[in-house]
C-alpha cells in the first residue's frame, strides 16, 4: 500500500488486435496492482475475453506494450505465460471428462521419471492443491462425473496449480457455481489477495463485483473507458459507462406504425420451460412487431429459440395465430413458415463448401421440385439470383462457395436462405454478430422491411444497442427466466439492470 | 447477347469437366500411354470391352460408395454383401424359384443388409465405421450358413447370360454399368434426393436446421449401397457360375479408392458419379495393364497403392491451391 506505482505488476499501455479490419481492442489501457481484485466490467464482445487471450499467449497484440512484473511481456503460449507466473481460467471448461481429477489439475505436469507418470505422487499432489484451496472434491474421481459446478472448481484448482503464480485471470467463473461454491471461490480469491496475488476478475454479476473487486476497469466496443476504485462509484454509474454509447443513426426507423396492441398475436408462448435452461417463458408477438430479446450469454434465449424451432423439446404452449401448435422438428417449424437464422451461420446456417445458390435454396428444395423429385434448376437459380440482388450479397457469381464471401455476406445468404421459405415468423439469432458496420445497416434496413410487410420478428442479440434501436416492445431474460418485458422506449440503465438481475 | 450465351453453353461442360477431372484424367491418360508403349495389343477396342467388364463388379459398388461417403459415412460392408446377394441367388435357384423372382429376391437382400447399416447408423448414433466393420463379419458369416463354407453352382442359363451374352453390340454387363451409371448420376445431380444428400454430408447440422431429415437420408443411401453391392454380386455370380463364399473380398476398398480418386470428399459434401468411374476406370487399367506384362501380384499390389497416394495427393494438392 505504501508507494502505489510500484506494486503494479501488470501494465497494458495502447494495446490493439485487429481481426482482419475488425478491431476487438483499441488502444487499451489496464494497471493492475498486486494484492488486489481487478474487475474487467463489459458488454459481451466489449473485448474483454480477447484481452485476456493476448495476456494468456493465445492471441498476439497487433501493436502496444505489455509489461509483466517489471519486464516486457510477449508470450507465445499459455506455458510461458504460466512460466512467468500469470495463469488464466477460462470460462469455458478445458478438462478431460474421462479423467481423474488429479490427471486434470496436474496435466503436461505430470510428476514422472523417464516419461513414466507417478501415480502416487500424482494423486498425492494434486490431493494437497485440492486441500489448500479447500475444494470439497475427491482428486480420484473421474470429472466426468462431478457436478458443473463442482468441475469449475476443478479447473479453477487447474489454473492456480502453477508453480509461483502472480497474476491470476478469472474469466466469469462463477457462471456455473451455486451459492456455497462462491463462497469457496471467494475464500481462496482472499487467500491470493493477502499472498499478494493480482487476480483480475471478469463477471457480469454487478453484486458479486461490488462485494469483490479493489478497483473496475470498464470496457466497451474495445477500448478502455475508465478505472475506478470500488469505494468511489456505484452500480448505476458502472452500468451507464457499460452501456453509454449513443444511438446514432445506426438503426433505421421503423417504416409505419408498430401494430396495435389490441391486434391479435401470431405467435403465442406460455409457460415454456426445459430443464436447466429456462422456465416459464412467456410472450407473444404480432404481425409486423418486432420482438427483441436480451440477455447475456448464458441467459437461455438461443435455447428458448431452439425450442421454439423444434430442436430441443420443451413443456408449455406454443399458438399460432391463436391455434396450439405442436413444434417436434424443424420441420414442424419451416411447415408452420418459421424461420431461424440462427446464432452460428458457420455450423448450423451455411454449407460453406456449397455454392451460394444451393445454400440459399437449401431450406426451400421443396420449392423447386417437379415431378419424380427432380430439380428445376433454372427456378432455383433464378430464385437465389434474385435474393443475391435484393440483399445485395456481393459475390462474384452464384456459383461462388459461400465460404469464400465475408462474415456480411455469409450472414446475408442465411437470411436469403431463409426468406426464401416465405416465413411470417423469423427468428434472428444475433444477426450481425461478427459483421462489419456496413452490412449491419443493410441487415437492419431487411429487418424494417421485413416487418414493414408483415413478418413478425424475434431479433436476440447481446448488443444491448441494437435490441434498443430496432425492436418494438423488448423481453429481458436473466438465467433462464424472464426478467422483464419493456417498452420500446426503455433506457439502457433500465434493461441492464433486469439482465443483470439486480433490480429491486 | 443471346449468341454469346449459346457459346458458352455449349462449351462449358467440357471446360467444367476438364476443371474438375483434369487430375485424373492426366493420370488416366498417362496410364494409358505407359502401357500402350510396353504392350501393343493395350490400346485395342477389344482390350478396351475387356476392361470395362473387369471394372463393372466394382464400378457398380462404386456408385453405392459415392453415395454414402458423399454422407461423411462409409460402408465396409459391401464386400460380404456382394458375396451374400450370390449366394442367395445359388440358394434361390436350388429352391427352384425362376430368373425374375430370384433377382428380385437378391435385390431386396441387398436393401435389406443396407437397411440395417442405416438404422444402426442413423437411429442409434454408431459410427458408421463401426457398424460396417461389425456387419461386414456378419454377412461374411451368413455367405457360409446354407453351404458351410463350399462353393454353390448356378446354372440358371439367363443369370449365367448376364456375363456371358451382348446385347447390341456391348456385352450386358457393360449396359448394366451404362444403365447404372446414369441412374446414379442423375439421381444424385438432378433431384432434390440427390440435394439433400450433398447438404446433409456437407454440414449436417445446417441439413437439419433446413429442415433435412437427415436421418432417412441416410439410411437410404446405406440401402442404395447395399442394393448396388447386390448387383456386384449379380454380376460376379453371373461371370463365374457360382457363388463363392469368399466373393467380394476386399472389394470395399477398391470402392473406396475408386471414389475418392474421382476427387469424392471423405469428409463429405463433395463428389460426382463422373468422377467416380473414372476413378474405376484408372483402377482397372492398372489390373489389365500389369497382367498383360504379367506383373507378379505383389507388386501389382504395392504399384496400385502408390498411384492411389499419388492421385489423392495431386488431387488434395490443387483443391488446396484454389483456395
Amino acid at each position: 500500500m505504501s508507494a502505489a506505482t510500484s506494486d503494479v505488476i501488470l501494465k497494458i499501455n495502447n494495446v490493439s488486435k485487429l481481426f482482419g479490419p475488425v478491431a476487438a481492442l483499441k488502444n487499451m489501457h489496464l494497471e493492475v496492482r498486486a494484492g488486489r481484485v481487478h474487475t474487467l466490467l463489459g458488454e459481451n464482445g466489449a473485448g474483454k475475453s480477447t484481452l485476456m487471450k493476448i495476456l494468456a499467449g493465445v492471441y498476439h497484440a497487433t501493436t502496444g506494450e505489455v509489461e509483466f512484473c517489471g519486464a516486457p511481456y510477449k508470450p507465445e503460449n499459455p506455458q510461458q505465460a504460466a512460466a512467468r507466473g500469470l495463469t488464466i481460467v477460462f470460462q469455458e471448461l478445458s478438462l478431460c471428462n474421462n479423467m481423474t481429477v488429479a490427471e486434470n489439475i496436474l496435466a503436461t505436469r505430470e510428476p514422472s521419471v523417464y516419461g513414466f507418470i507417478n501415480d502416487q505422487a500424482l494423486e498425492r499432489r494434486a490431493a494437497e492443491i485440492v486441500r489448500d484451496l479447500g475444494l470439497p472434491i475427491d482428486v480420484s474421481e473421474k470429472v466426468g462425473h462431478l457436478s458443473m459446478a463442482q468441475r469449475q472448481l476443478v479447473e479453477i484448482a487447474k489454473g492456480l496449480s502453477i508453480p509461483d503464480p502472480r497474476l491470476v485471470i478469472l474469466d466469469e467463473p462463477t457462471s456455473s457455481l451455486t451459492d456455497a461454491e462462491t463462497e469457496i471461490l471467494f475464500s481462496i480469491i482472499g487467500r491470493l489477495k493477502a499472498k499478494g496475488v493480482a487476480v483480475i476478475y471478469i463477471s457480469h454479476r454487478m453484486e458479486e463485483i461490488m462485494r469483490l473487486s479493489d478497483d473496475i476497469t470498464v470496457v466497451r466496443d474495445g477500448e478502455y473507458i475508465a478505472t475506478r476504485q470500488r469505494e468511489n462509484v456505484t452500480i448505476d454509474e458502472l452500468i451507464a459507462m457499460m452501456v453509454g454509447r449513443k444511438m446514432d443513426e445506426i438503426y433505421p426507423p421503423r417504416l409505419g406504425a408498430a401494430p396495435a396492441d389490441s391486434e391479435a398475436p401470431i405467435l403465442s408462448v406460455e409457460g415454456l420451460s426445459r430443464d436447466g435452461e429456462f422456465e416459464g417463458v412467456s410472450f407473444e408477438v404480432r404481425k409486423g412487431e418486432i420482438l427483441g430479446f436480451f440477455g447475456l450469454i448464458g441467459s437461455g434465449r438461443s435455447e428458448v429459440m431452439n425450442a421454439l424451432f423444434g430442436m430441443k423439446a420443451a413443456s408449455g404452449s406454443i399458438r399460432i395465430d391463436g391455434e396450439p401448435a405442436t413444434i417436434a422438428s424443424p420441420v414442424d417449424a419451416i411447415g408452420r413458415r418459421i424461420a431461424f437464422v440462427t446464432e452460428n451461420r458457420k455450423e448450423e446456417g451455411l454449407v460453406l463448401a456449397h455454392s451460394v445458390e444451393w445454400n440459399i435454396s437449401m431450406a426451400a428444395l421443396g420449392r423447386f421440385a417437379a415431378a419424380l423429385g427432380f430439380m428445376r434448376n433454372r427456378a432455383e437459380r433464378r430464385a437465389a439470383r434474385e435474393e443475391v440482388s435484393r440483399l445485395t450479397i456481393k459475390t462474384a457469381s452464384v456459383d461462388t462457395p459461400v465460404g469464400s464471401l465475408s462474415g456480411g455476406n455469409q450472414q446475408k445468404a442465411v437470411l436469403a436462405k431463409w426468406l426464401l421459405t416465405q416465413p411470417r415468423i423469423l427468428i434472428l439469432d444475433e444477426p450481425t454478430r461478427g459483421v462489419d458496420v456496413g452490412a449491419k445497416f443493410e441487415i437492419y434496413k431487411i429487418i424494417r422491411q421485413l416487418a414493414a410487410e408483415g413478418t413478425a420478428i424475434l431479433l436476440v442479440s447481446s448488443e444491448l444497442p441494437e435490441v434498443l434501436g430496432m425492436s418494438d416492445r423488448l423481453v429481458v431474460m436473466h438465467e433462464g427466466r424472464l426478467s422483464a418485458t419493456l417498452s420500446g422506449g426503455a433506457t439502457p440503465e433500465a434493461v441492464m439492470a433486469h439482465a443483470t438481475g439486480i433490480t429491486s | 447477347m443471346s449468341d454469346e450465351k449459346h457459346v458458352t453453353a455449349a462449351q462449358k461442360p467440357y471446360a467444367k469437366l476438364l476443371r474438375q477431372y483434369g487430375g485424373i484424367l492426366v493420370s488416366l491418360v498417362v496410364l494409358c500411354i505407359i502401357f500402350s508403349v510396353m504392350n501393343p495389343r493395350f490400346m485395342t477396342v477389344a482390350n478396351f470391352m475387356n476392361v470395362l467388364q473387369q471394372i463393372a463388379v466394382i464400378a457398380i459398388a462404386a456408385f453405392g460408395m459415392t453415395w454414402v461417403i458423399l454422407l461423411g459415412e462409409i460402408d465396409l460392408s459391401i464386400g460380404s454383401i456382394i458375396a451374400v446377394a450370390g449366394m442367395a441367388a445359388a440358394q434361390a435357384f436350388l429352391a427352384g424359384f425362376g430368373f425374375m423372382p430370384t433377382l428380385v429376391l437378391t435385390l431386396l437382400a441387398g436393401a435389406a443388409m443396407g437397411l440395417a447399416n442405416g438404422v444402426l447408423t442413423a437411429k442409434l448414433g454408431l459410427p458408421s465405421f463401426i457398424v460396417t466393420v461389425a456387419t461386414m463379419g456378419i454377412f461374411r458369416g451368413l455367405v457360409s450358413l446354407p453351404t458351410n463354407g463350399a462353393p454353390a453352382m448356378i446354372e440358371n442359363p439367363t443369370w449365367i447370360a448376364i456375363g456371358a451374352e451382348s446385347f447390341v453390340g456391348l456385352p450386358i454387363i457393360i449396359w448394366i454399368v451404362v444403365v447404372l451409371f446414369v441412374f446414379n448420376h442423375v439421381l444424385l445431380s438432378k433431384t432434390t434426393f440427390g440435394r439433400r444428400a450433398y447438404l446433409t454430408g456437407g454440414n449436417r447440422e445446417a441439413a437439419v436446421y433446413s429442415g433435412i431429415k437427415v436421418d432417412r437420408v441416410k439410411i437410404t443411401i446405406f440401402m442404395i449401397s447395399g442394393i448396388m453391392a447386390a448387383i456386384s454380386g449379380i454380376l460376379l455370380s453371373s461371370r463365374l457360375y457360382s457363388a463363392q463364399t469368399n466373393a467380394g473380398t476386399s472389394y470395399e476398398l477398391d470402392a473406396i479408392a475408386a471414389a475418392v480418386l474421382g476427387g469424392t470428399s471423405l469428409a463429405g459434401g463433395v463428389g460426382t458419379m463422373i468422377g467416380t468411374l473414372i476413378g474405376a476406370l484408372i483402377i482397372g487399367i492398372m489390373n489389365n495393364g500389369m497382367n498383360m506384362l504379367s506383373v507378379p501380384y505383389f507388386y501389382q499390389l504395392i504399384v496400385k497403392g502408390l498411384v492411389i497416394l499419388l492421385a489423392v495427393w495431386l488431387d488434395v494438392r490443387s483443391k488446396r491451391a484454389k483456395r
